[in-house]
Protein backbone atom coordinates (compact mmCIF):
# COMPACT_ATOMS: atom_id res chain seq x y z
CA UNK A 1 0.00 0.00 0.00
CA UNK A 2 2.82 2.41 0.88
CA UNK A 3 4.57 1.64 -2.38
CA UNK A 4 1.39 2.32 -4.35
CA UNK A 5 0.93 5.60 -2.50
CA UNK A 6 4.46 6.75 -3.34
CA UNK A 7 4.12 5.81 -6.98
CA UNK A 8 0.86 7.76 -7.08
CA UNK A 9 2.43 10.83 -5.47
CA UNK A 10 5.18 10.73 -8.07
CA UNK A 11 2.70 10.23 -10.88
CA UNK A 12 0.44 13.10 -9.82
CA UNK A 13 3.46 15.35 -9.27
CA UNK A 14 4.60 14.63 -12.83
CA UNK A 15 1.16 15.35 -14.24
CA UNK A 16 1.09 18.58 -12.23
CA UNK A 17 4.03 19.81 -14.34
CA UNK A 18 1.95 19.72 -17.53
CA UNK A 19 1.00 23.44 -17.46
CA UNK A 20 4.69 24.19 -18.02
CA UNK A 21 4.12 23.24 -21.65
CA UNK A 22 2.06 26.43 -21.90
CA UNK A 23 -0.12 25.03 -24.68
CA UNK A 24 -3.89 25.29 -24.42
CA UNK A 25 -4.30 22.01 -26.34
CA UNK A 26 -2.29 20.02 -23.80
CA UNK A 27 -4.09 21.69 -20.93
CA UNK A 28 -7.44 20.70 -22.34
CA UNK A 29 -6.25 17.17 -22.98
CA UNK A 30 -4.75 16.91 -19.51
CA UNK A 31 -7.93 18.13 -17.82
CA UNK A 32 -10.00 15.67 -19.84
CA UNK A 33 -7.63 12.83 -19.01
CA UNK A 34 -7.88 13.55 -15.29
CA UNK A 35 -11.65 13.71 -15.56
CA UNK A 36 -11.71 10.36 -17.36
CA UNK A 37 -9.40 9.07 -14.64
CA UNK A 38 -11.92 10.10 -11.96
CA UNK A 39 -14.74 8.35 -13.85
CA UNK A 40 -12.69 5.19 -14.34
CA UNK A 41 -11.44 5.03 -10.75
CA UNK A 42 -14.97 5.60 -9.51
CA UNK A 43 -16.31 2.75 -11.61
CA UNK A 44 -13.56 0.58 -10.15
CA UNK A 45 -15.24 0.73 -6.72
CA UNK A 46 -18.43 -0.93 -7.86
CA UNK A 47 -17.39 -2.67 -11.08
CA UNK A 48 -13.85 -3.73 -10.26
CA UNK A 49 -13.94 -4.34 -6.51
CA UNK A 50 -17.54 -5.48 -5.97
CA UNK A 51 -17.97 -6.97 -9.44
CA UNK A 52 -21.22 -5.18 -10.21
CA UNK A 53 -21.20 -3.90 -13.83
CA UNK A 54 -22.67 -0.44 -13.25
CA UNK A 55 -23.70 1.83 -16.10
CA UNK A 56 -24.69 4.59 -13.70
CA UNK A 57 -21.60 6.76 -14.23
CA UNK A 58 -23.42 8.97 -16.74
CA UNK A 59 -26.29 9.41 -14.27
CA UNK A 60 -23.96 10.60 -11.48
CA UNK A 61 -22.05 12.79 -13.91
CA UNK A 62 -25.13 14.53 -15.26
CA UNK A 63 -26.64 14.84 -11.81
CA UNK A 64 -23.44 16.47 -10.55
CA UNK A 65 -23.20 18.79 -13.54
CA UNK A 66 -26.78 20.00 -13.15
CA UNK A 67 -26.59 20.27 -9.37
CA UNK A 68 -23.46 22.41 -9.66
CA UNK A 69 -24.95 24.52 -12.43
CA UNK A 70 -28.32 25.10 -10.75
CA UNK A 71 -26.67 25.86 -7.41
CA UNK A 72 -24.50 28.49 -9.08
CA UNK A 73 -27.51 29.86 -10.90
CA UNK A 74 -28.96 30.61 -7.47
CA UNK A 75 -25.77 32.36 -6.45
CA UNK A 76 -23.93 29.65 -4.58
CA UNK A 77 -20.12 30.06 -4.76
CA UNK A 78 -18.45 27.61 -7.14
CA UNK A 79 -16.61 25.58 -4.50
CA UNK A 80 -19.76 25.02 -2.47
CA UNK A 81 -21.70 24.13 -5.61
CA UNK A 82 -19.13 21.43 -6.40
CA UNK A 83 -19.28 20.04 -2.89
CA UNK A 84 -23.07 20.11 -3.02
CA UNK A 85 -23.00 18.18 -6.28
CA UNK A 86 -20.83 15.52 -4.63
CA UNK A 87 -23.13 15.24 -1.62
CA UNK A 88 -26.24 14.93 -3.76
CA UNK A 89 -24.59 12.26 -5.92
CA UNK A 90 -23.63 10.45 -2.69
CA UNK A 91 -27.19 10.52 -1.36
CA UNK A 92 -28.63 9.57 -4.73
CA UNK A 93 -26.22 6.63 -4.99
CA UNK A 94 -27.28 5.44 -1.54
CA UNK A 95 -30.97 5.39 -2.45
CA UNK A 96 -30.36 4.00 -5.91
CA UNK A 97 -28.05 1.34 -4.52
CA UNK A 98 -30.60 0.13 -2.00
CA UNK A 99 -33.04 -0.37 -4.85
CA UNK A 100 -30.79 -1.64 -7.65
CA UNK A 101 -28.18 -3.70 -5.88
CA UNK A 102 -30.73 -6.41 -5.19
CA UNK A 103 -30.31 -7.31 -8.84
CA UNK A 104 -27.31 -9.24 -10.02
CA UNK A 105 -25.28 -9.44 -13.22
CA UNK A 106 -26.98 -8.34 -16.42
CA UNK A 107 -30.14 -7.30 -14.62
CA UNK A 108 -28.22 -4.81 -12.52
CA UNK A 109 -26.36 -3.53 -15.59
CA UNK A 110 -29.58 -2.85 -17.50
CA UNK A 111 -31.29 -1.22 -14.52
CA UNK A 112 -28.33 1.09 -13.93
CA UNK A 113 -28.23 1.94 -17.63
CA UNK A 114 -31.77 3.29 -17.53
CA UNK A 115 -31.12 5.69 -14.66
CA UNK A 116 -29.27 8.25 -16.78
CA UNK A 117 -32.10 8.23 -19.33
CA UNK A 118 -34.68 8.84 -16.62
CA UNK A 119 -32.68 11.72 -15.18
CA UNK A 120 -32.18 13.20 -18.62
CA UNK A 121 -35.92 13.21 -19.26
CA UNK A 122 -36.53 14.75 -15.85
CA UNK A 123 -34.03 17.53 -16.51
CA UNK A 124 -35.54 18.04 -19.96
CA UNK A 125 -38.99 18.51 -18.52
CA UNK A 126 -38.05 20.76 -15.57
CA UNK A 127 -37.55 23.72 -17.86
CA UNK A 128 -37.98 26.34 -15.12
CA UNK A 129 -35.13 25.03 -13.04
CA UNK A 130 -32.76 23.55 -15.58
CA UNK A 131 -33.57 25.32 -18.82
CA UNK A 132 -34.73 22.00 -20.24
CA UNK A 133 -33.52 21.21 -23.74
CA UNK A 134 -32.15 24.72 -24.17
CA UNK A 135 -29.37 23.95 -21.75
CA UNK A 136 -27.98 26.03 -18.95
CA UNK A 137 -25.33 28.73 -18.96
CA UNK A 138 -22.97 28.98 -16.04
CA UNK A 139 -21.29 32.14 -14.77
CA UNK A 140 -17.84 32.51 -16.27
CA UNK A 141 -15.40 32.62 -13.37
CA UNK A 142 -13.78 36.02 -12.98
CA UNK A 143 -10.16 35.27 -13.62
CA UNK A 144 -7.37 37.33 -15.10
CA UNK A 145 -6.98 35.36 -18.32
CA UNK A 146 -8.14 32.36 -20.27
CA UNK A 147 -4.78 30.79 -19.53
CA UNK A 148 -5.18 31.07 -15.77
CA UNK A 149 -8.70 29.75 -16.07
CA UNK A 150 -7.47 26.68 -17.94
CA UNK A 151 -4.86 26.10 -15.26
CA UNK A 152 -7.38 26.49 -12.50
CA UNK A 153 -9.65 23.78 -13.88
CA UNK A 154 -6.70 21.53 -14.63
CA UNK A 155 -5.55 21.70 -11.02
CA UNK A 156 -9.10 21.28 -9.76
CA UNK A 157 -9.41 18.03 -11.73
CA UNK A 158 -5.96 16.97 -10.59
CA UNK A 159 -6.93 17.46 -6.96
CA UNK A 160 -10.16 15.55 -7.49
CA UNK A 161 -8.32 12.71 -9.20
CA UNK A 162 -5.78 12.57 -6.36
CA UNK A 163 -8.56 12.44 -3.76
CA UNK A 164 -10.36 9.71 -5.71
CA UNK A 165 -7.16 7.70 -5.95
CA UNK A 166 -6.53 8.07 -2.22
CA UNK A 167 -10.06 6.90 -1.48
CA UNK A 168 -9.57 3.92 -3.75
CA UNK A 169 -6.25 2.98 -2.17
CA UNK A 170 -7.65 3.29 1.36
CA UNK A 171 -10.72 1.26 0.45
CA UNK A 172 -8.75 -1.51 -1.22
CA UNK A 173 -6.59 -1.86 1.89
CA UNK A 174 -9.41 -1.90 4.39
CA UNK A 175 -12.04 -4.25 5.69
CA UNK A 176 -14.48 -2.70 3.22
CA UNK A 177 -12.24 -3.52 0.26
CA UNK A 178 -11.68 -7.05 1.53
CA UNK A 179 -15.41 -7.59 1.96
CA UNK A 180 -16.02 -6.29 -1.55
CA UNK A 181 -13.52 -8.81 -2.91
CA UNK A 182 -15.43 -11.55 -1.10
CA UNK A 183 -18.69 -10.32 -2.63
CA UNK A 184 -17.12 -10.13 -6.07
CA UNK A 185 -15.99 -13.73 -5.88
CA UNK A 186 -19.01 -15.36 -4.30
CA UNK A 187 -21.76 -13.24 -2.86
CA UNK A 188 -23.76 -15.97 -1.13
CA UNK A 189 -20.63 -17.41 0.46
CA UNK A 190 -19.70 -13.92 1.65
CA UNK A 191 -23.15 -13.58 3.18
CA UNK A 192 -22.76 -16.89 5.04
CA UNK A 193 -19.41 -15.72 6.32
CA UNK A 194 -20.89 -12.70 8.03
CA UNK A 195 -20.35 -9.98 5.40
CA UNK A 196 -23.19 -7.44 5.48
CA UNK A 197 -23.46 -7.57 1.70
CA UNK A 198 -26.12 -4.86 1.35
CA UNK A 199 -24.11 -2.36 3.40
CA UNK A 200 -20.90 -3.14 1.56
CA UNK A 201 -22.40 -2.96 -1.91
CA UNK A 202 -24.22 0.29 -1.18
CA UNK A 203 -21.00 1.77 0.26
CA UNK A 204 -19.14 0.82 -2.92
CA UNK A 205 -21.90 2.34 -5.03
CA UNK A 206 -21.81 5.56 -3.00
CA UNK A 207 -18.05 5.78 -3.47
CA UNK A 208 -18.55 5.21 -7.18
CA UNK A 209 -21.02 8.12 -7.29
CA UNK A 210 -19.62 10.89 -5.13
CA UNK A 211 -16.46 11.73 -7.08
CA UNK A 212 -18.22 11.46 -10.42
CA UNK A 213 -20.79 13.94 -9.12
CA UNK A 214 -18.06 16.44 -8.28
CA UNK A 215 -16.37 15.80 -11.64
CA UNK A 216 -19.65 16.62 -13.37
CA UNK A 217 -19.93 19.90 -11.49
CA UNK A 218 -16.31 20.83 -12.25
CA UNK A 219 -16.89 19.95 -15.89
CA UNK A 220 -19.97 22.17 -16.01
CA UNK A 221 -18.03 25.13 -14.60
CA UNK A 222 -15.16 24.39 -16.96
CA UNK A 223 -17.19 24.41 -20.17
CA UNK A 224 -19.78 26.86 -18.76
CA UNK A 225 -22.63 25.57 -20.86
CA UNK A 226 -24.36 22.22 -20.35
CA UNK A 227 -27.33 20.52 -21.93
CA UNK A 228 -29.00 17.18 -21.09
CA UNK A 229 -27.74 15.05 -24.01
CA UNK A 230 -24.19 16.21 -23.32
CA UNK A 231 -23.87 15.45 -19.60
CA UNK A 232 -26.21 12.45 -19.43
CA UNK A 233 -24.42 10.84 -22.37
CA UNK A 234 -24.33 7.06 -21.89
CA UNK A 235 -20.85 7.16 -23.42
CA UNK A 236 -19.52 8.40 -20.07
CA UNK A 237 -20.59 5.09 -18.55
CA UNK A 238 -19.24 3.06 -21.44
CA UNK A 239 -15.94 4.92 -21.52
CA UNK A 240 -15.40 4.46 -17.78
CA UNK A 241 -15.88 0.71 -18.15
CA UNK A 242 -13.68 0.47 -21.23
CA UNK A 243 -10.93 2.45 -19.55
CA UNK A 244 -10.92 0.18 -16.49
CA UNK A 245 -10.94 -2.97 -18.61
CA UNK A 246 -8.19 -1.49 -20.73
CA UNK A 247 -6.01 -0.77 -17.74
CA UNK A 248 -6.91 -3.73 -15.54
CA UNK A 249 -10.04 -4.16 -13.46
CA UNK A 250 -9.76 -4.20 -9.69
CA UNK A 251 -6.16 -2.95 -9.73
CA UNK A 252 -4.95 0.36 -8.35
CA UNK A 253 -3.26 1.93 -11.35
CA UNK A 254 -5.35 0.16 -13.98
CA UNK A 255 -8.06 2.87 -14.18
CA UNK A 256 -5.52 5.70 -14.52
CA UNK A 257 -3.44 3.86 -17.11
CA UNK A 258 -6.63 2.92 -18.93
CA UNK A 259 -7.81 6.54 -18.91
CA UNK A 260 -4.51 7.78 -20.34
CA UNK A 261 -4.38 5.00 -22.94
CA UNK A 262 -7.99 5.48 -23.94
CA UNK A 263 -7.72 9.23 -24.34
CA UNK A 264 -4.52 8.88 -26.38
CA UNK A 265 -6.22 6.38 -28.66
CA UNK A 266 -9.29 8.55 -28.92
CA UNK A 267 -7.25 11.60 -29.88
CA UNK A 268 -5.00 9.80 -32.34
CA UNK A 269 -7.83 7.98 -34.06
CA UNK A 270 -10.04 11.03 -34.11
CA UNK A 271 -7.31 13.13 -35.72
CA UNK A 272 -6.38 10.54 -38.33
CA UNK A 273 -9.71 8.95 -39.20
CA UNK A 274 -12.18 11.77 -39.06
CA UNK A 275 -14.91 9.87 -40.91
CA UNK A 276 -14.76 6.49 -39.21
CA UNK A 277 -13.08 7.29 -35.94
CA UNK A 278 -15.65 5.64 -33.66
CA UNK A 279 -15.49 2.49 -35.77
CA UNK A 280 -11.70 2.30 -35.61
CA UNK A 281 -11.72 3.05 -31.91
CA UNK A 282 -14.31 0.35 -31.30
CA UNK A 283 -12.27 -2.18 -33.23
CA UNK A 284 -9.13 -1.39 -31.26
CA UNK A 285 -11.01 -1.75 -27.99
CA UNK A 286 -12.44 -5.11 -29.04
CA UNK A 287 -8.98 -6.35 -29.97
CA UNK A 288 -7.47 -5.12 -26.73
CA UNK A 289 -10.14 -6.71 -24.58
CA UNK A 290 -9.92 -9.96 -26.55
CA UNK A 291 -6.17 -10.32 -26.36
CA UNK A 292 -5.53 -8.56 -23.06
CA UNK A 293 -8.60 -9.44 -20.97
CA UNK A 294 -6.84 -8.46 -17.79
CA UNK A 295 -5.79 -5.09 -19.12
CA UNK A 296 -2.57 -3.34 -20.02
CA UNK A 297 -1.21 -3.81 -16.50
CA UNK A 298 -1.17 -7.57 -17.00
CA UNK A 299 1.26 -7.05 -19.86
CA UNK A 300 4.11 -6.21 -17.50
CA UNK A 301 3.37 -9.22 -15.30
CA UNK A 302 3.17 -11.50 -18.33
CA UNK A 303 6.47 -10.31 -19.70
CA UNK A 304 7.99 -10.58 -16.25
CA UNK A 305 6.79 -14.14 -15.81
CA UNK A 306 8.19 -15.24 -19.12
CA UNK A 307 11.69 -14.43 -17.99
CA UNK A 308 11.50 -17.05 -15.25
CA UNK A 309 12.57 -20.57 -16.16
CA UNK B 1 -27.95 -30.03 29.12
CA UNK B 2 -29.80 -27.03 27.77
CA UNK B 3 -30.93 -26.71 24.18
CA UNK B 4 -28.76 -24.53 21.96
CA UNK B 5 -30.95 -24.82 18.90
CA UNK B 6 -34.68 -25.37 18.99
CA UNK B 7 -36.84 -25.89 15.94
CA UNK B 8 -40.57 -25.90 16.56
CA UNK B 9 -43.03 -26.75 13.81
CA UNK B 10 -40.63 -25.59 11.10
CA UNK B 11 -42.01 -25.75 7.58
CA UNK B 12 -40.42 -24.50 4.39
CA UNK B 13 -42.40 -24.37 1.16
CA UNK B 14 -41.10 -23.78 -2.33
CA UNK B 15 -44.25 -23.03 -4.30
CA UNK B 16 -46.41 -26.11 -3.82
CA UNK B 17 -43.61 -28.27 -2.50
CA UNK B 18 -43.09 -28.71 1.22
CA UNK B 19 -39.36 -29.33 1.35
CA UNK B 20 -39.39 -29.34 5.14
CA UNK B 21 -42.63 -30.09 6.91
CA UNK B 22 -43.47 -29.40 10.55
CA UNK B 23 -40.08 -30.32 12.01
CA UNK B 24 -39.67 -30.03 15.76
CA UNK B 25 -36.20 -30.79 16.99
CA UNK B 26 -33.80 -29.53 19.59
CA UNK B 27 -30.04 -29.75 19.63
CA UNK B 28 -28.43 -29.74 23.05
CA UNK B 29 -25.39 -27.68 23.93
CA UNK B 30 -22.25 -29.69 23.17
CA UNK B 31 -23.84 -32.63 21.40
CA UNK B 32 -23.07 -34.06 17.99
CA UNK B 33 -26.34 -34.64 16.21
CA UNK B 34 -26.47 -36.58 12.97
CA UNK B 35 -29.07 -35.67 10.37
CA UNK B 36 -29.72 -38.43 7.88
CA UNK B 37 -32.28 -39.23 5.24
CA UNK B 38 -32.54 -40.33 1.61
CA UNK B 39 -31.64 -37.89 -1.16
CA UNK B 40 -34.15 -35.08 -1.42
CA UNK B 41 -35.40 -35.56 2.12
CA UNK B 42 -34.88 -31.88 2.94
CA UNK B 43 -31.65 -32.04 4.94
CA UNK B 44 -29.88 -29.19 3.18
CA UNK B 45 -33.10 -27.16 3.17
CA UNK B 46 -33.25 -27.54 6.93
CA UNK B 47 -29.72 -26.15 7.18
CA UNK B 48 -30.76 -23.28 4.91
CA UNK B 49 -33.70 -22.58 7.19
CA UNK B 50 -31.48 -22.47 10.27
CA UNK B 51 -28.93 -20.16 8.64
CA UNK B 52 -31.58 -17.84 7.23
CA UNK B 53 -30.84 -18.48 3.56
CA UNK B 54 -34.38 -19.76 3.07
CA UNK B 55 -36.28 -18.59 6.16
CA UNK B 56 -39.01 -20.88 7.49
CA UNK B 57 -42.46 -20.45 5.92
CA UNK B 58 -43.99 -21.45 9.25
CA UNK B 59 -42.69 -22.34 12.69
CA UNK B 60 -39.92 -20.93 14.86
CA UNK B 61 -36.17 -21.31 15.06
CA UNK B 62 -34.58 -20.40 18.38
CA UNK B 63 -30.84 -20.22 18.92
CA UNK B 64 -29.25 -19.71 22.33
CA UNK B 65 -32.63 -18.64 23.68
CA UNK B 66 -33.36 -16.07 20.98
CA UNK B 67 -35.69 -16.18 18.02
CA UNK B 68 -33.64 -16.24 14.80
CA UNK B 69 -36.36 -17.38 12.39
CA UNK B 70 -36.11 -14.32 10.16
CA UNK B 71 -32.49 -13.38 10.79
CA UNK B 72 -30.44 -12.65 7.67
CA UNK B 73 -27.58 -15.11 7.00
CA UNK B 74 -24.76 -12.68 7.82
CA UNK B 75 -26.33 -11.91 11.20
CA UNK B 76 -26.85 -15.59 11.96
CA UNK B 77 -23.19 -16.10 11.11
CA UNK B 78 -22.15 -13.37 13.53
CA UNK B 79 -24.26 -14.93 16.29
CA UNK B 80 -22.26 -18.12 16.02
CA UNK B 81 -23.87 -20.33 13.41
CA UNK B 82 -21.29 -21.56 10.93
CA UNK B 83 -21.85 -23.96 8.09
CA UNK B 84 -19.87 -25.84 5.53
CA UNK B 85 -21.28 -26.40 2.09
CA UNK B 86 -21.97 -29.70 0.44
CA UNK B 87 -20.49 -28.19 -2.70
CA UNK B 88 -17.48 -26.35 -1.33
CA UNK B 89 -17.52 -22.60 -1.84
CA UNK B 90 -14.15 -20.98 -1.36
CA UNK B 91 -13.28 -17.56 -2.76
CA UNK B 92 -11.27 -18.91 -5.69
CA UNK B 93 -9.24 -15.79 -6.38
CA UNK B 94 -7.97 -15.49 -2.82
CA UNK B 95 -5.30 -17.39 -1.00
CA UNK B 96 -6.23 -20.12 1.46
CA UNK B 97 -5.18 -17.82 4.28
CA UNK B 98 -7.32 -14.94 3.05
CA UNK B 99 -10.32 -17.25 2.83
CA UNK B 100 -10.00 -18.14 6.50
CA UNK B 101 -9.09 -14.57 7.49
CA UNK B 102 -12.34 -13.39 5.89
CA UNK B 103 -14.30 -15.75 8.13
CA UNK B 104 -12.38 -14.61 11.21
CA UNK B 105 -12.92 -10.97 10.34
CA UNK B 106 -16.55 -10.84 9.32
CA UNK B 107 -18.12 -13.46 11.57
CA UNK B 108 -15.45 -13.99 14.21
CA UNK B 109 -15.16 -10.29 15.01
CA UNK B 110 -11.37 -10.21 14.67
CA UNK B 111 -10.00 -6.88 13.49
CA UNK B 112 -8.74 -6.41 9.92
CA UNK B 113 -5.08 -7.05 9.20
CA UNK B 114 -2.41 -8.98 11.02
CA UNK B 115 -4.62 -10.27 13.82
CA UNK B 116 -7.05 -11.83 11.38
CA UNK B 117 -4.16 -13.40 9.50
CA UNK B 118 -2.63 -14.77 12.70
CA UNK B 119 -5.89 -16.27 13.79
CA UNK B 120 -6.47 -17.72 10.33
CA UNK B 121 -3.04 -19.34 10.46
CA UNK B 122 -3.90 -21.02 13.76
CA UNK B 123 -6.99 -22.60 12.25
CA UNK B 124 -5.08 -23.67 9.17
CA UNK B 125 -2.52 -25.39 11.40
CA UNK B 126 -5.36 -27.12 13.25
CA UNK B 127 -6.83 -28.57 10.05
CA UNK B 128 -3.41 -29.28 8.56
CA UNK B 129 -3.36 -26.74 5.75
CA UNK B 130 -0.61 -24.48 7.07
CA UNK B 131 1.82 -25.40 4.27
CA UNK B 132 -0.60 -24.29 1.56
CA UNK B 133 -1.70 -21.08 3.31
CA UNK B 134 -0.35 -18.79 0.58
CA UNK B 135 -1.63 -20.89 -2.29
CA UNK B 136 -4.71 -19.91 -4.28
CA UNK B 137 -7.84 -21.57 -2.91
CA UNK B 138 -8.75 -22.65 -6.44
CA UNK B 139 -5.62 -24.81 -6.61
CA UNK B 140 -6.55 -27.12 -3.72
CA UNK B 141 -7.67 -30.72 -4.06
CA UNK B 142 -11.21 -31.59 -3.03
CA UNK B 143 -10.08 -33.08 0.29
CA UNK B 144 -8.09 -29.93 1.02
CA UNK B 145 -11.03 -27.72 0.10
CA UNK B 146 -13.19 -29.62 2.53
CA UNK B 147 -10.61 -29.00 5.22
CA UNK B 148 -10.55 -25.36 4.20
CA UNK B 149 -14.29 -25.31 4.86
CA UNK B 150 -13.60 -26.63 8.35
CA UNK B 151 -11.01 -23.93 8.95
CA UNK B 152 -13.39 -21.24 7.72
CA UNK B 153 -16.14 -22.62 9.94
CA UNK B 154 -13.86 -22.58 12.97
CA UNK B 155 -12.61 -19.09 12.25
CA UNK B 156 -16.17 -17.89 12.56
CA UNK B 157 -15.91 -18.82 16.26
CA UNK B 158 -19.11 -20.84 16.09
CA UNK B 159 -21.31 -22.08 18.86
CA UNK B 160 -23.02 -24.33 16.34
CA UNK B 161 -21.32 -25.86 13.34
CA UNK B 162 -23.49 -27.24 10.56
CA UNK B 163 -21.58 -29.74 8.44
CA UNK B 164 -23.26 -30.55 5.15
CA UNK B 165 -21.84 -33.77 3.72
CA UNK B 166 -18.25 -32.99 4.48
CA UNK B 167 -17.26 -36.49 3.42
CA UNK B 168 -18.94 -36.60 0.01
CA UNK B 169 -16.35 -37.37 -2.63
CA UNK B 170 -13.59 -38.27 -0.21
CA UNK B 171 -11.74 -41.60 -0.16
CA UNK B 172 -11.58 -43.82 2.93
CA UNK B 173 -8.35 -42.36 4.28
CA UNK B 174 -9.59 -38.81 3.78
CA UNK B 175 -12.87 -39.67 5.50
CA UNK B 176 -10.93 -40.90 8.54
CA UNK B 177 -9.01 -37.63 8.65
CA UNK B 178 -12.21 -35.62 8.41
CA UNK B 179 -13.75 -37.73 11.15
CA UNK B 180 -10.83 -37.03 13.45
CA UNK B 181 -11.26 -33.33 12.71
CA UNK B 182 -14.95 -33.35 13.61
CA UNK B 183 -14.11 -35.13 16.88
CA UNK B 184 -11.46 -32.55 17.68
CA UNK B 185 -13.88 -29.73 16.94
CA UNK B 186 -16.57 -31.27 19.13
CA UNK B 187 -14.01 -31.71 21.88
CA UNK B 188 -13.55 -27.93 21.85
CA UNK B 189 -17.15 -27.62 22.98
CA UNK B 190 -18.64 -26.70 19.63
CA UNK B 191 -22.10 -28.13 19.07
CA UNK B 192 -22.20 -29.99 15.77
CA UNK B 193 -25.06 -30.86 13.46
CA UNK B 194 -23.78 -33.15 10.75
CA UNK B 195 -25.54 -34.21 7.57
CA UNK B 196 -24.04 -37.43 6.43
CA UNK B 197 -24.68 -40.39 4.17
CA UNK B 198 -21.95 -42.65 5.46
CA UNK B 199 -23.50 -44.65 8.29
CA UNK B 200 -20.07 -45.57 9.58
CA UNK B 201 -19.37 -41.91 10.24
CA UNK B 202 -22.74 -41.18 11.76
CA UNK B 203 -22.70 -44.17 14.06
CA UNK B 204 -19.22 -43.56 15.37
CA UNK B 205 -19.62 -39.82 15.79
CA UNK B 206 -23.10 -38.90 16.87
CA UNK B 207 -24.73 -39.01 20.25
CA UNK B 208 -28.15 -38.80 18.61
CA UNK B 209 -29.51 -39.17 15.11
CA UNK B 210 -32.47 -37.45 13.46
CA UNK B 211 -34.01 -38.93 10.33
CA UNK B 212 -35.77 -36.85 7.67
CA UNK B 213 -37.96 -38.42 5.01
CA UNK B 214 -39.98 -36.42 2.47
CA UNK B 215 -39.37 -33.35 4.60
CA UNK B 216 -40.77 -34.91 7.75
CA UNK B 217 -38.89 -35.91 10.84
CA UNK B 218 -39.64 -39.62 11.21
CA UNK B 219 -37.33 -40.54 14.06
CA UNK B 220 -34.94 -39.06 16.59
CA UNK B 221 -32.89 -41.05 19.05
CA UNK B 222 -29.73 -42.90 19.96
CA UNK B 223 -27.87 -44.43 17.00
CA UNK B 224 -28.64 -48.01 17.95
CA UNK B 225 -32.39 -47.51 18.24
CA UNK B 226 -32.45 -45.52 14.99
CA UNK B 227 -30.91 -48.22 12.83
CA UNK B 228 -33.45 -50.71 14.16
CA UNK B 229 -36.42 -48.41 13.73
CA UNK B 230 -38.75 -50.00 11.17
CA UNK B 231 -39.85 -46.61 9.82
CA UNK B 232 -36.24 -45.70 9.09
CA UNK B 233 -35.53 -49.02 7.43
CA UNK B 234 -38.65 -48.54 5.36
CA UNK B 235 -37.57 -45.05 4.28
CA UNK B 236 -34.21 -46.29 3.12
CA UNK B 237 -34.93 -49.77 1.83
CA UNK B 238 -38.65 -49.89 1.09
CA UNK B 239 -41.72 -51.46 2.69
CA UNK B 240 -41.14 -55.03 1.63
CA UNK B 241 -37.65 -55.15 3.02
CA UNK B 242 -38.88 -53.66 6.29
CA UNK B 243 -41.59 -56.33 6.53
CA UNK B 244 -39.24 -59.19 5.82
CA UNK B 245 -36.85 -57.85 8.46
CA UNK B 246 -39.70 -57.64 10.95
CA UNK B 247 -40.57 -61.25 10.08
CA UNK B 248 -37.01 -62.43 10.71
CA UNK B 249 -36.74 -60.73 14.08
CA UNK B 250 -40.28 -61.29 15.22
Amino acid sequence: MKRDAWIAVLLFALVALLPLSGEAYWMRLGTTMLMYGVLAMSWNFIGGMAGYPSFAVAAFFGLGAYTGAVAQKFGMPMGFAWAGAGLLALAFAALLGLALLRLRGHYFAIASLVVAEVLRELVNSMTGLTGGGMGLNLPIPAMASVDIQARFFFYAMLLLAAVTFAAMLLTANSKLGFGLRCIQQNESAADMLGVDTTLYKVSAFMLSGVFVGVAGAVYASWVYYIEPPDVFDVLYSVKAIVMVLLGGAGSMFGPLIGAAAFLSLEELVWRNYLQVHTGVLGLMIVLLVLFLPKGLLSLSQRLGRRKMP
Amino acid sequence: MSALLELSGVTRRFGGLRAVSDVTLSVAQGEVLGLIGPNGAGKTTLVNVITGVHPASAGRVRFAGEDITRLRPYLAARRGIARTFQIVQPFPGMTVLENVAAAAMFAGGVSYGKRARDEAMQHLRFVGLAEVAERSAAALTLAMRKRLEFAKGLAMRPKLLLLDEVNAGLNAAEVDQALALVRAIAARGVTVLIIEHLMKVVLSLCSRIAVLHHGELIAVGAPQTIIEDPQVIQAYLGKRYAKSQAGVHG
